[in-house]
């Protein structure tokens, strides 16, 4: 079974992978927001401190329910990689594709891909920065490797 | 007072692996009468009723109409392809409470035929990961290939070494009439097999089949009256393993906790038992279960699977001797209910004579459900001969 892929229309100038951006919900506006803007930020917690992914307004470490959004640095490296050769739907038109977790500067590792490359040469432990592509309907974030 | 013990009574696997012409209703019943059966049952005897997301309509509610049941007790939980071993674990605590004697346990789905995802995939899509998982073109096995990477870049473990687990697999389902590959395949065969999302081949992972499987759990009293020799539920272990807001670790899995679980009270380990059922959604699955369940140290799996260790009769650990999901069943892409049947079959002596572990007293059955160490159930049963 393949993991549900949303299905709208969308393209990205950033990189030639379908790009789809979620709708928002008021719990994780200040994510997308900032996303069209180029960044990242994410909920902190403000009892235990622990950054939180994916976002949400609860702490999932101690439980806490008051969060503050902090800007990330967008750095990162890569945790785990897979290239992906076969998939269904409008992702099979874009193999092969690498599907990543990257690990944030900032501490959490997110699901993400790494673009701007060549897909053979990606590793664990790469460097990598954020790139987000944008669409009218939104943004998704994705990362390149680090320039330098 | 000694623990008033669960046991299993009858079993049913569906002989199907293509059947476009049932209903998934007809097909939990096909199961259901056939673990009735097996276990000197009827309808009329079942108290207790227990299904899973793979259960049409209002689940057990639209079940038990179906199938005409009349319950004192039913569970509706839905922890993926564990879900079957959890049943088995809820079902021993509502009968060693006295809430029920004889409860039915049945799966059944239709993905070779096509159709809608087990549960729908509505609930998906209103996850509240949703709209941070769904943007990157993540497969099944891409996330399982996410976490074969990490182990092999952390531990060594080869491709080679996930092949022996296929090997393995496919030299059981050769002996098996209804294996949806029933082929024997070599190491080379794996790796020369087209890479579906690195490291993971397509002979890495595991077949999609129509089908269904039924058990039955029944009190010490019940299973006393029946002329059929029963399996011991003698432990059952359950856990979830998250992303943990994002500290994610892809090198283990809920089996970490859910084994000692089981292990505890079941009062023996690892180095006790006989054979397992291991979780096979990818050869992947198996090796970081073996490490988290402790047949081997954490890192050591991809050594510990060289050399024919899981090749039944004889080998270290023989494991999966239906042939598994691999190879030969995994039907409505959950493999926790097949799990349970072939180690009640090897306790029994009914596994195949080729593949019949000698003596076969303890049997470990490992469920995995979800999607591997990032937002998992874990589900582990210790069964026993009948007089353990």
């Amino acid at each position: 079974m393949a993991a549900p892929d949303d299905t709208s229309a969308g393209g990205s100038a950033a990189s030639s992978l379908p790009t789809s951006p979620p709708p928002t919900t008021p719990e994780t506006q200040p994510y997308f927001d900032a996303l069209a803007e180029g960044r990242i930020e994410l909920p902190v917690c403000d009892a235990c401190g622990h950054w939180i992914f994916y976002p949400r307004s609860f702490c999932p470490v101690c439980g806490c329910r008051d969060v503050t959004w902090r800007e990330a640095t967008g750095r990162g490296s890569v945790y785990s990689y897979s290239v992906t050769r076969q998939a269904p739907g409008r992702w099979g038109g874009a193999t092969p594709y690498v599907l990543a977790y990257v690990e944030l500067d900032e501490g959490p590792r997110m699901l993400t891909n790494v673009v701007g490359g060549d897909v053979e040469a990606v590793h664990i432990g790469m460097v990598v920065e954020l790139e987000v592509a944008r669409t009218e309907d939104g943004a998704v974030p994705r990362f390149r490797p680090a320039a330098g | 007072m000694p623990p008033r013990r669960a046991h299993i009574a009858g079993v049913f696997e569906h002989p199907g692996r293509h059947l476009p012409d049932r209903t998934l209703p007809q097909v939990h019943a096909d199961v259901a009468a056939g673990a009735l059966e097996d276990a000197g049952l009827g309808f009329g005897d079942v108290d207790a009723y227990y299904s899973a997301g793979d259960a049409p309509g209002f689940g057990v509610l639209s079940m038990a109409d179906y199938l005409g049941l009349r319950c004192r007790t039913v569970d509706s939980t839905e922890s993926g392809g564990s879900s079957y071993l959890l049943h088995v674990q809820h079902a021993a605590a509502a009968i060693a409470a006295g809430d029920c004697h004889v409860a039915l346990v049945t799966l059944a789905g239709k993905p070779r035929t096509g159709g809608a995802a087990p549960g729908g995939s509505a609930r998906f899509s209103s996850a509240p990961e949703a709209p941070f998982e769904n943007q990157y073109g993540l497969t099944v096995p891409g996330g399982y290939a996410l976490a074969a990477q990490r182990h092999m870049h952390e531990f060594g473990t080869t491709s080679e070494q996930l092949a022996e687990i296929k090997v393995a697999a496919s030299l059981h389902a050769q002996h098996n009439p209804n294996a949806f590959l029933p082929d024997p395949v070599t190491v080379e065969d794996v790796l020369a097999s087209p890479m579906i999302s690195d490291p993971l081949h397509r002979l890495d992972c595991c077949v999609i089949t129509d089908g269904g499987g039924a058990l039955v759990v029944v009190s010490p009293e019940v299973a006393a009256s029946l002329p059929r020799r029963t399996a011991t539920v003698l432990g059952a272990g359950t856990a979830v393993k998250h992303a943990d807001a994002g500290r994610i670790d892809l090198t283990h899995t809920g089996a970490l906790w859910s084994g000692p679980l089981a292990f505890e009270q079941a009062g023996c380990g690892p180095a006790d038992i006989d054979y397992v059922s291991i979780y096979d959604s990818f050869t992947i699955t198996v090796l970081i279960t073996l490490e988290d369940l402790g047949f081997c140290a954490k890192g050591e799996g991809g050594r510990f699977v060289e050399g024919g260790t899981l090749q039944a009769p004889h080998g270290a650990l023989p494991f999966n001797t239906d042939g598994g999901g691999l190879c030969n069943n995994h039907p409505g892409n959950r493999g926790g209910m097949t799990k349970v049947i072939e180690a009640v079959r090897q306790l029994r002596g009914e596994a195949h004579p080729a593949l019949q572990v000698p003596d076969c007293r303890l049997a470990l059955a490992h469920g995995t459900g979800g999607s591997l160490a990032t937002r998992m159930g874990s589900a582990t049963l210790v069964l026993g001969q009948e007089d353990e």
